[in-house]
């Protein structure tokens, strides 16, 4: 099963390392794992998107628990939940290409933030869902680069993770 | 008050009163072994090699309730603490050590002796820290302190660059600590407890499984209070030998790989099981699955919740410090009218000793040949049961584990959980430095006392009396009795050709040695080393059986009932 758990921890060197560290360790998969300072810059918020049975997602928020780093961990999968990803996407845009892709922009209400004569830079953010069904739209040979932030959650409604 | 970063390091040792210092000097820690030579309060134990200093700083705290203490240069000082470092994280030991690191502006520039100590120790640590600043000194330190003795104990190493340690400032150790993101729960939910305490009333066939949570919380009264109040068996485990006095009637013994067909057939057949600070180990339960098949309930003690549920299904998990608990189970109990149900443990105990008619530890001894049992067993009537114990790791551990019956905690000193070769004499200093007074005795074999061989002169420059009982078979001993049983006898690379003569060797490190051939000679040795010699190193080399095996023997990956008694089973 899929799990995303969120963590805030001390922002001090080494603390990414403590956290991978435990997953490679233990032999735990990692599908994704972003991380940035929070409001309280003393503090980094993590998501980390893993797989694992219902034993195996008890370990990781236990061990992740026991750093001594670690302040809070939530898996905040196990309710209702926002996942958003962050996508830039360049694109070979040259002739009939350039109009067709424009088009698949505006259904998947993404934004073209680049621009030359041969290629665009798409933005956009949603879940992973949408993100590889974007993909899915182009031709994969107009596919220059991609690149993903990794998935960032919150839990809905009055579901707050803070000290 | 403005002091160096060095004189700092010792200030705040003193502070944390650190008696003994286990270390080995170099560039990085120069500044540190400066403001060491101007003091007399906390004093240095000069190892001759880094892992040593460790150990023997582990072996200091398994023998006290203090915090051990080791002091190791950069680089390669680093690197040969590190095994030391992973033999205390895997027994949950608690220890500060401090390690010099090359200058702040050189680190990353592969300065000389240098290496990235904070991340080659970052698995096998509790915490660790790099002090980049003076001012933190202090506080980092009373930080490691805390976090190594508290919750699950465990190693702490902090780092610090050589200009660090020579800046200085103005020195306050600080009061008291308080970390937002470390809070562990050392009192039981009461609710639990109470669920716990009826589940056991409850039982038929109950058993108590007890590990090394029971020594480092020092709950031996507490958990011998409970066990007498209930009436019902118990074992405890390898790193939990002496939580509670071996000997006494309700007392099993070992359980596991290597423990007694009576404390495995009660784990595995009991309806309800207290688990108190012990782990489910895969050298304890052998194949979780085959454990799993028989129906029973699971109370489980820990302080560390990651502990609780890993191995197998718990019924009612109590997370807190092991004492605390236990001595709510007692309140609980005693303030309410419910007792076991005598009839059912009636004729529980009349299966529990049947399995115990097997007699499963006997083995047969020799006028010819000394049985490594035998010195165990003699050992243990010489020193009157009351000597602390430290082990390498092997058959001989195994033996000393199962002949030498441990009446209290902290007596028997091993390498449990990583099964490191070579601690035992290192612990062997850290607890005679401990226990002046008492008699500290090393069970060891010829290879694992060559692993650490070089602190005989350690022992010379600081006196320690201890006694190196060898029980020399030529082989590594526990490879073998594999090799044996499932490797067709083949033994590869398991015998030990050109040993030294060890009792020549004790001698010129100025030690006393001797050398044991006979069982007949076996008494008159121990007794000579324990009076004659008493405030001598005294090394006993006794050649013995090299075809001994250790039995009783749960092969790997078979489940816990599945014993081979002994060599008559193969």
């Amino acid at each position: 099963m899929r799990h995303v758990i969120s963590l805030l921890i001390e922002n001090e060197s080494g603390a990414l390392s403590r956290v991978s560290g435990l997953f490679s360790a233990r032999g735990y998969n990692i599908e994704s794992l972003t991380v940035a300072p929070t409001e309280d810059a003393s503090m980094s918020r993590m998501t980390i998107v893993t797989t694992g049975s219902d034993d195996i997602i008890e370990q990781i928020t236990k061990q992740l628990n026991k750093l001594v780093e670690v302040v809070k961990v939530v898996d905040i999968s196990e309710a209702a939940h926002i996942e958003r990803e962050l996508m830039l996407v360049k694109v070979r845009a040259t002739g009939k290409d350039r109009e067709e892709i424009k088009r698949t922009v505006d259904i998947f209400r993404a934004r073209i933030i680049d621009v030359t004569d041969a290629s665009y830079v798409v933005e956009l953010t949603g879940n992973q869902g949408k993100l590889d069904a974007f993909l899915g739209a182009i031709e994969p040979a107009l596919i220059l680069e991609t690149v993903r932030s990794g998935v960032c959650g919150i839990g809905r409604g009055d579901r707050v993770l803070k000290l | 008050m403005v002091l160096t970063g060095a004189e700092i390091v010792i200030r705040c040792l003193q502070e944390e009163k650190v008696e003994y210092v286990f270390g080995y000097p170099g560039g990085a820690v120069l500044y540190i072994y400066d403001a060491l030579f101007q003091q007399e309060s906390v004093r240095h134990v000069l190892v001759r090699h880094e892992q040593a200093a460790v150990h023997a700083a582990d072996g200091y705290a398994r023998s006290t309730e203090q915090v051990g203490v080791a002091l190791v240069t950069s680089g390669p000082g680093a690197t040969n603490a590190v095994t030391g470092i992973a033999t205390a994280f895997c027994d949950s030991i608690p220890l500060v050590i401090i390690s010099g690191q090359v200058p702040t502006a050189a680190i990353g520039q592969d300065a000389f002796q240098e290496v990235d100590t904070v991340g080659i120790t970052r698995p096998c640590v509790k915490h660790n820290f790099l002090v980049k600043d003076v001012r933190e000194i202090a506080s980092t330190i009373k930080k490691a302190f805390y976090l190594a003795k508290t919750g699950r104990p465990g190693p702490v190493l902090v780092d610090i660059p050589k200009d660090v340690s020579m800046h200085k400032c103005e020195y306050e150790y600080p009061k008291d600590i308080s970390m937002r993101s470390y809070n562990p729960v050392v009192k039981g939910h009461s609710g639990q407890i109470k669920k716990a305490v009826q589940l056991l009333l409850e039982a038929r066939r109950p058993m108590i499984y007890t590990g090394g949570g029971v020594v480092l919380s020092n709950a031996a009264e507490q958990l011998t209070k409970l066990t007498r109040l209930l009436g019902y068996p118990i074992t405890n485990t390898l790193m939990g030998l002496g939580g509670y006095p071996a000997g006494d009637r309700q007392y099993l013994g070992m359980p596991g790989m290597h423990g007694t067909y009576e404390a495995n057939m009660a784990m595995h057949y009991s309806d309800v099981l207290l688990a108190v600070g012990a782990r489910f180990d895969d050298r304890v339960i052998g194949l979780p699955s085959h454990f799993a098949e028989e129906p029973r309930k699971i109370i489980h003690i820990d302080i560390d919740p990651s502990s609780i549920s890993k191995r197998v299904k718990v019924d009612v998990p109590i997370v807190g410090d092991v004492k605390e608990v236990l001595e709510e189970m007692i309140r609980q109990l005693e303030s309410g009218e419910a007792r076991p149900n005598p009839e059912a443990l009636a004729a529980w105990w009349k299966q529990v000793d049947e399995w115990r008619g097997r007699n499963c530890m006997v083995y047969k001894n020799s006028d010819e040949i000394i049985k490594p049992q035998f010195v165990v067993q003699k050992l243990w009537e010489v020193t009157g049961g009351e000597a602390i114990v430290t082990s390498d790791v092997g058959q001989h551990q195994m033996w000393a584990a199962q002949y030498y019956p441990f009446t209290k905690p902290r007596r028997w000193l091993n390498s449990g959980g990583l099964g490191t070769m070579g601690v035992g004499m290192p612990y062997a200093m850290g607890a005679q430095l401990a226990h002046p007074d008492m008699q500290v005795a090393c069970i060891t074999g010829e290879a694992s006392i060559q692993m650490n061989i070089q602190e005989l002169s350690t022992c010379k420059q600081f006196r320690l009396p201890i006694k190196i009982c060898n029980l020399n078979n030529r082989y590594l001993g526990m490879v073998r009795q594999w090799q044996q049983l499932f490797h067709g006898g083949r033994y590869s690379e398991s015998y030990m050709d050109s040993l030294p003569d060890f009792a020549k060797l004790a001698e010129s490190y100025g030690h006393v040695g001797i050398r044991i051939d006979k069982p007949s000679d076996v008494e008159g040795a121990l007794r000579e080393a324990f009076t004659t010699h008493k405030n001598e190193l005294v090394f006993l080399d006794f050649q013995v059986d090299p075809t001994e095996n250790v039995y009783p023997m749960v092969q790997g990956g078979k489940g816990l009932t599945e014993m081979i008694l002994s060599a008559e089973d193969l």
